[in-house]
């Protein structure tokens, strides 16, 4: 793991560091997570498809791998970056180290150089594309092709981690170590059907240990295909890319409204919003991590939640009819 | 929610003199409530019997007591001063005790002063062993397996149970003699034989050992709107048997998996709210075997402990302070956070380097004392160390104990390459029993060929800390490879420093030169430390208040639009306003002969 490699950004950056994975080359948005653990829920969620993720805390790779913390099936992130990688993890569930996942799902990506320097960066001039190569070192070169790389705005990028079919969630409500708050052998009381845009496979587990039977529709599917289940409620999940871009789902949205209670997060509540005639936009650098703390304005309460967008729903914009409940 | 305006003076108790386990943390904390609790217009009335801390400064309360903490006087003082209310979670247990005992003689309820923070039920219930083992069961939470023998026959029960290895404990034996830990059943026999004869009410504790076991602590805060936030998570580097203060301890932890440190999480949230901590900090801890992942319940302190002010320091957000505040009413998402000043105090802590902390030892003080190190604690102060990676904080750490030691090995202490090197037994003895010197004996055994799994069945301590220390070895002897300090390249002393080799140890490395040749050759090469924040939030959001820690990074560069290069400079340093500045150097961290005293005259000074 000594072959060197540079992070180059849209604006003439350059960081060397060594290259962690397949060390090949990559291109996407960078962002960055705050989240101190959970690497591989980070790697496997797609709503990172088309990113280079930076972890910005330093060791990462410190407990291994394991099939049990999948979401989804394999890693989505276009890259990933690391101040310094584990190479000898240690945890029991442990089946595989970090850097051996990356190389097994041709994952390139960097380690060695100053995160912090970088998240700093992208924080003062806003999400900027890179692009992490192990083969090209020549910075006019990976310059001048950082500089090409498409934009987040306007790309649907939902198509590309769509699940193939319809289906019945059938894995457990839960996590693994996770202690269920459900009485013994309950039976599920409704049935949900997740329009599933990319969706984090912790979604259909909390579903059902909410008491929840949940049927899986790709994202693309129409309001017909949803209506035909009769579902109690339908859920729209996260997913990569600008909600804006994705104008089928919109509309079947639209179809959807007032026929069953329909609830969402992330992309999926960005669409909801669309549906409703608000508009979204691009933050400025998004937010990802493990710690913001959400206030239900209804009883005061705060939550502690995971984030992942780099887009919103403009409170604004939101028809005169409708209002926000809950507000970071 | 606004902060109370029902009370208008609140008493705070002290911890009182400094002990071993009860040192300046609680002056730390206690100095933090008073400041923050006039800040909000509170009268104070202090009582602490300990001069040499800031917080019995006249200036710190509108009265202090320097008066011993004992519910008889403290009721005296009570019955002058007439407080609405008394805050004892920030005294550290002298305090809570104090409190408590106000509480049981009637003190409390005659004058008609309230408890806030914690109720007397509430630390009842986090004190009490049986109590608190009955409000986990409640909650499904585990604890270690145990179970009361009468005979023979019932100990054989209990042992099928419990397992082994497993504690026995005789009742009401004279400093319990007859106790002890059976591996085998053959010892479990004898031992329970032993000790259901020694026994006056024939009475054995058997208990699960957990000795060998990942320790972990949380940090929680909750407030009177029952929100709940994690503050900071601490791994121990020393497993199960050596007592949190006398661990070297790593923020955050290092070894838990999302999946485990949330189960963690949860299960601190369901412990506070079960306790019944109203509002402020609680400090819990677990075990996990390390084998299958099953997580114990040790213990939870109903108050701001030792390990908080490690945590404030740690992550940057002040316990104690936002403690008080949220005593006297105030919710996690009504306070700000003072270095973000943007994000309300309710945001989880999320850093973006790792914290060690190592204990510091008396021994050569006390030569009477056992230098094993068990679970009662025996250090006498700590230092803690920020940096980028487990190596350099270690490293950093270990060089601020003034043991004359300047990290990991590589010094004039170090008995590598000398005929004094430690021979396979003294390693051997010295891994299998915990002590203050273990650390640097890792290293030995490394260099003597000791694999990871050997010194991982001697120590019990996770082979992530020991795979760390190995990654030092490799390091230490690749600079070795090098031969002078000629032949180092910029590359090279990136590597060294950015794994918290002082040029002290280099120097060492390379023959017989002084540490300033080493850092006059760095500086040629450009190899400089840069400066930066502790921002509570991992450079999410700007920080405003100048808390640094120093760290080695490679630069960026940046070639613009011109094809001018321009080198990214990463000093975080806020620039002064007046460029007269003064510097004050600390005391460093404690010990005996070396108190908190000269953390007043610092104090003062600032």
């Amino acid at each position: 793991m000594n072959h060197p490699a540079k992070l180059v950004l849209e604006d003439g950056t350059i960081f060397t560091g060594t290259a962690i994975g397949a060390a090949q080359e990559t291109t996407g948005e960078v962002v960055f997570n705050t989240s101190m653990t959970g690497y591989q829920e980070i790697l496997t969620d797609p709503s990172y498809k088309g990113q280079i993720v930076t972890m910005t805390y330093p060791l990462i790779g410190n407990y291994g791998i394991t099939d049990e913390d999948e979401e989804s099936n394999g890693p989505k992130v276009a890259g990933f970056i690391v101040r310094e990688l584990t190479e000898i993890p240690s945890n029991f569930r442990s089946q595989l180290s970090l850097n051996d996942y990356l190389i097994k799902h041709r994952i390139t990506g960097i380690q060695g150089i100053d995160t912090r320097a970088l998240v700093r960066r992208l924080r003062s001039r806003g999400a900027m594309v890179g692009i992490i190569s192990a083969i090209d070192l020549n910075d006019a070169s990976l310059i001048r092709r950082a500089r090409s790389i498409p934009k987040m705005e306007g790309q649907d990028l939902v198509k590309e981690v769509v699940p193939t079919g319809e289906y019945l969630w059938q894995r457990n409500g839960l996590p693994p170590l996770a202690k269920s708050m459900m009485p013994m052998g309950r039976k599920p009381t409704h049935h949900v059907v997740a329009l599933d845009f990319g969706m984090k496979w912790n979604i259909p587990r909390c579903l059902t240990e909410a008491g929840c039977r949940v049927t899986v529709l790709p994202g693309i599917a129409t309001a017909q295909d949803v209506l035909a289940h009769n579902p109690d409620g339908i859920f729209l999940s996260n997913g990569p890319g600008d909600p804006a871009a994705v104008g089928y789902a919109i509309q079947t949205i639209k179809q959807l409204l007032g026929k069953k209670p329909i609830f969402g997060i992330c992309l999926g509540h960005q669409l909801l919003g669309l549906a409703l005639g608000a508009k979204t936009f691009k933050l400025k650098f998004g937010h990802r991590g493990a710690n913001t703390p959400v206030l239900n304005q209804r009883n005061g309460q705060v939550e502690i939640t995971t984030q992942n967008h780099g887009f919103a729903v403009d409170p604004n914009s939101l028809p005169p009819r409708w209002k926000f409940l809950i507000s970071i | 929610m606004p902060k109370r305006t029902d009370i208008k003076k609140i008493m705070l108790i002290g911890s009182g003199p400094i002990i071993i386990g009860q040192a300046c943390e609680f002056d730390y904390s206690g100095t933090q409530a008073c400041k923050a609790l006039r800040e909000e217009g509170y009268e104070v009335v202090l009582v602490n019997s300990n001069p040499a801390t800031i917080m019995t400064d006249p200036e710190m309360a509108q009265a202090t007591y320097v008066e011993p903490i004992t519910w008889t006087v403290v009721e005296k003082i009570i019955a002058k001063e007439r407080p609405d209310a008394l805050l004892p979670t920030l005294g550290g247990q002298t305090g809570l005790n104090t409190a408590m005992d106000l509480y049981k003689h009637g003190v409390l309820e005659k004058y008609k002063v309230e408890m806030i923070g914690a109720r007397a039920d509430v630390i009842e219930k986090a004190e009490d062993r049986s109590k608190f083992k009955a409000a986990m069961e409640k909650i499904g939470l585990d604890l270690p397996r145990s179970g009361v023998a009468h005979s023979l026959a019932e100990g054989f029960e209990i042992l099928e149970q419990v397992g082994l290895p497993c504690v026995l404990r005789p009742s009401f034996t004279m400093g319990g003699t007859g106790g002890g830990i059976a591996y085998n059943r053959e010892e479990f026999n004898t031992k329970l034989a032993y000790g259901l004869e020694l026994s006056p009410t024939k009475e054995v504790l058997i208990e699960e050992s957990i000795i060998g076991w990942k320790e972990y602590e949380l940090e929680v805060m909750r407030d009177r709107m029952d929100n709940v936030v994690i503050i900071c998570s601490i791994e121990n580097l020393d497993p199960m048997g050596v007592h949190t203060g006398d661990s070297i301890t790593v923020a955050p932890a290092q070894t838990l998996s999302d999946k485990e440190y949330q189960r963690m999480r949860d299960a601190a949230k369901l412990i506070i709210r079960e306790i019944g901590v109203e509002t402020g900090g609680s400090n819990i801890q677990f075990a996990i075997n390390p084998s299958n992942g099953r997580m114990i319940v040790i213990e939870m302190n109903p108050r701001v402990s030792r390990s908080s002010a490690l945590a404030s320091k740690a992550t940057g957000f002040p316990i104690a302070k936002i403690a008080a505040k949220l005593a006297v009413g105030y919710t996690l998402n009504e306070l700000r956070n003072d270095i973000t000043r943007e994000t309300p105090a309710s945001f989880e802590p999320t850093i973006d380097y790792v914290v060690t902390k190592v204990p510091r030892f008396a021994f050569e003080k006390f030569p009477d004392a056992d230098p094993v190190l068990t679970t009662q604690m025996k250090s006498v102060g700590e230092t803690m160390a920020i940096g980028r990676t487990f190596k350099e904080s270690l490293q950093k750490a270990l060089r601020g104990l003034e043991v004359r030691r300047f990290g990991i090995g590589c010094d004039a202490q170090d008995r590598w390459n000398t005929p004094n090197f430690p021979n396979h037994d003294e390693i051997t003895a010295k891994l299998a029993s915990p002590n203050w010197e273990r650390i640097w004996y890792i290293r030995y055994a490394l260099l003597a060929g000791f694999t990871i799994p050997e010194i991982h069945s001697l120590t019990k301590i996770d082979p992530w800390f020991l795979e760390q220390i190995q990654q030092l070895v490799k390091i230490e002897q690749k600079l070795r490879s090098i031969g002078t300090l000629e032949n180092a390249t910029t590359e090279i002393f990136f590597e060294a420093k950015q794994n918290g080799f002082s040029d002290k140890q280099l120097a060492s490395i390379w023959g017989d030169i002084s540490e300033y040749a080493v850092r006059k050759r760095r500086k040629e090469l450009g190899v400089e430390a840069v400066f930066k924040l502790v921002d509570t939030c991992a450079a999410e959001f700007e920080a405003y208040t100048p808390y640094y820690y120093s760290t080695y990074e490679h630069p960026a560069k940046r070639i613009n639009e011109n094809n001018e290069v321009e080198l990214i400079s990463e000093s975080e340093i806020q620039s002064f306003r007046s460029d007269k500045r003064i510097i004050i150097l600390g005391g460093g961290r404690i010990e005996s002969g070396k108190g908190s005293n000269s953390i007043i005259a610092v104090y003062k000074l600032c």
